[in-house]
């Protein structure tokens, strides 16, 4: 009799699937949920929709060609790419970078940051259930600094900028003016964002405790950055392992205590005063003339066979670049560890057992972007 | 409930801001001198031809092969009656806009600086109803700067601000 009315209450699982046209998912990514009514109880992600192969590609092409390509794995924060794998060319070939470029990298590298977290806010803000106000703001902000960066350097995503042996061309005259006067912009969107989100009852109802991961889980998943970050674990690349300048800095390493999603988001808005930080101490610190080049830089440059893996610390945490060398002009073979797809491995961990919403959720607090994870 | 209203104080102070939009077909941005759109050719105004010798530097350095480079005798040349000191010009040229990925490299390597990235709106504004009409060939890539409606910017790599 008990087993009958139990077969009564019992329920079918559904299949849904989301993506990969869908607004939710940030790019074209495909997850099937296995729902018990409104619960999940198993995620599939499918990842490959933007495979286009950049990997494979810049082997067949010469260091300076690869820069293009480089950028397009990481179309929110292209320099923090570029920087990963100029740097690794640098290595391979022992290049010097001449020090006026090396904070100019810093500095248009943080603006990135910045720029590609803002990016975040806006579209977790959607992904939470607020309507345009917040991705308004994001945009908002970040226009000013992509302004910015097209007067740098021609281009508004791909830059093309970095160099092996330093940069392409020169900053503009105003460049420290025109950094300061971003920075005050973002000093208010930051405040905007602070004031609209993380004491704002209904979001904290909505984000606390959705998500969860624990230090221990997210270290083996090799999660890194702010989603990292956010279970406790310090580890930041520009602190533990400082290339560029960042050891003559000052700055904090942001850590969160609960591993949920609003912590994740919560770290991220810290991080962006840390970065304004950082480039305040970076314009205070930069020389205003000097080269940007090594004096002799050869016409095609080629490296000595060897291997180098070199890391660096991007938006979405660790971004690595592998890459061997046989002594020509190209890499012998190319490999990049992005951030993304090691912390998507997480996806099913903290979204098993919470409702359908929240995987939207859980999902957009790992600043997804796809083009990172299929390169 | 302290929360959420500070979060729409928030929204609200944005009614006294300036709105940072723009009416853009109507209004455009005025581009830096460094915006990068897509490549042109540059005409010598002195002798009245273009710079380009078709050399095929840029078509061998270009990483999405987008270019195709044809070169001839220059009829021009000094040595049958002419003005120029080009022994050889380019006869075909063609762009196709639809691959080219705004890298620059193709300026950058240019020992004539007879290339530019297009630094207009006109560069911007090529939204086209066939894939075709996205490869340019010699007469449209030389048109603007023949005009005289392009005030180019060639970096050099490397330079610094003095």
């Amino acid at each position: 009799m008990v087993t009958e009315r139990a077969r009564e209450f019992d329920t079918q699982d559904l299949l849904i699937n989301v993506g990969p046209q869908h607004p939710s998912t940030h790019g074209v990514f495909r997850m099937v949920l296995e729902i018990d009514g409104e619960l999940v109880k198993d995620v599939i992600p499918y990842i490959g929709y933007l495979h286009r192969g950049a990997e494979k590609l810049c082997e067949t092409m010469d260091y300076r060609q690869g820069i293009g390509f480089m950028d397009r794995t990481e179309y929110l924060a292209a320099f923090n790419a570029e920087l990963s794998y100029v740097m690794a060319v640098e290595a391979l070939a022992g290049l010097e970078v001449p020090e006026r470029a090396q904070w100019i990298r810093m500095i248009l590298c943080e603006l990135n940051r910045i720029s590609s977290h803002f990016m975040f806010m806006g579209a977790f803000g959607v992904d939470t259930g607020v309507m345009g106000t917040p991705f308004i703001y994001g945009w908002r902000e970040r226009e000013g600094i992509i302004d910015l960066f097209e007067e740098i350097s021609g281009d508004r995503m791909m830059y093309a900028y970095f160099r092996p042996g330093g940069l392409a061309w020169d900053v503009t005259t105003n460049f420290k003016a025109r950094v300061r006067e971003v920075l005050k912009s973002i000093t208010q969107g930051i405040k905007d964002f602070d004031g609209l989100f993380t004491e704002n009852e209904i979001f904290v109802a909505r984000t606390k405790g959705v998500g969860y991961i624990s230090a221990e889980d997210a270290i083996d998943y090799g999660m890194s950055g702010p989603s990292l970050r956010a279970s406790g674990v310090p580890m930041d690349v520009r602190k533990d392992e400082p290339y560029l300048k960042y050891s003559e800095i000052d700055f904090k390493v942001i850590t969160g205590e609960h591993g949920d999603v609003f912590d994740r988001y919560h770290c991220r808005l810290q991080e962006l005063r840390e970065s304004v930080k950082i480039i305040e101490q970076c314009l205070a610190k930069m020389p205003d003339t000097g080269p940007i080049m090594p004096e002799k830089m050869p016409r095609m440059l080629r490296t000595p066979p060897g291997e180098v893996y070199l890391r660096t610390e991007a938006p979405r945490g660790e971004y690595g670049v592998y890459l061997v060398s046989n002594g020509g002009n190209r890499p012998y073979r190319l490999k990049v560890r992005s951030a993304c797809l090691s912390n998507l491995q997480a996806l099913k961990q903290m979204s098993v057992g919470q409702y359908v919403a929240d995987a939207i959720l859980v999902l957009g607090s790992i600043d997804i972007v796809l083009s990172e994870v299929d390169r | 409930m302290k929360g959420i209203a500070k979060s729409l104080l928030t929204t609200l102070s944005t009614f006294s801001r300036k709105p940072v939009t723009r009416d853009y077909p109507n209004v455009h941005k005025t581009l830096p001198e460094r915006d990068r759109a897509f490549p042109l050719l540059l005409w010598d105004q002195e002798i009245d031809e273009p710079f380009c010798t078709g050399c095929h530097a840029c078509e061998r350095a270009c990483p999405v092969e987008c270019m195709t480079v044809l070169m001839k005798d220059n009829p021009n040349h000094k040595s049958v009656g002419g003005t120029s000191s080009r022994r050889k010009i380019i006869d075909k040229f063609w762009i196709d806009y639809a691959r080219c990925m705004r890298c620059n490299i193709c300026v950058e390597v240019c020992n004539f600086d007879a290339i530019a990235m297009n630094n207009t709106w006109t560069g911007h504004e090529t939204s086209v109803h066939d894939r075709k009409d996205l490869v340019m060939d010699l007469q449209m890539l030389l048109s603007q700067s023949h005009a005289g409606a392009i005030k180019e910017w060639v970096p050099v790599i490397g330079q610094t601000n003095e």
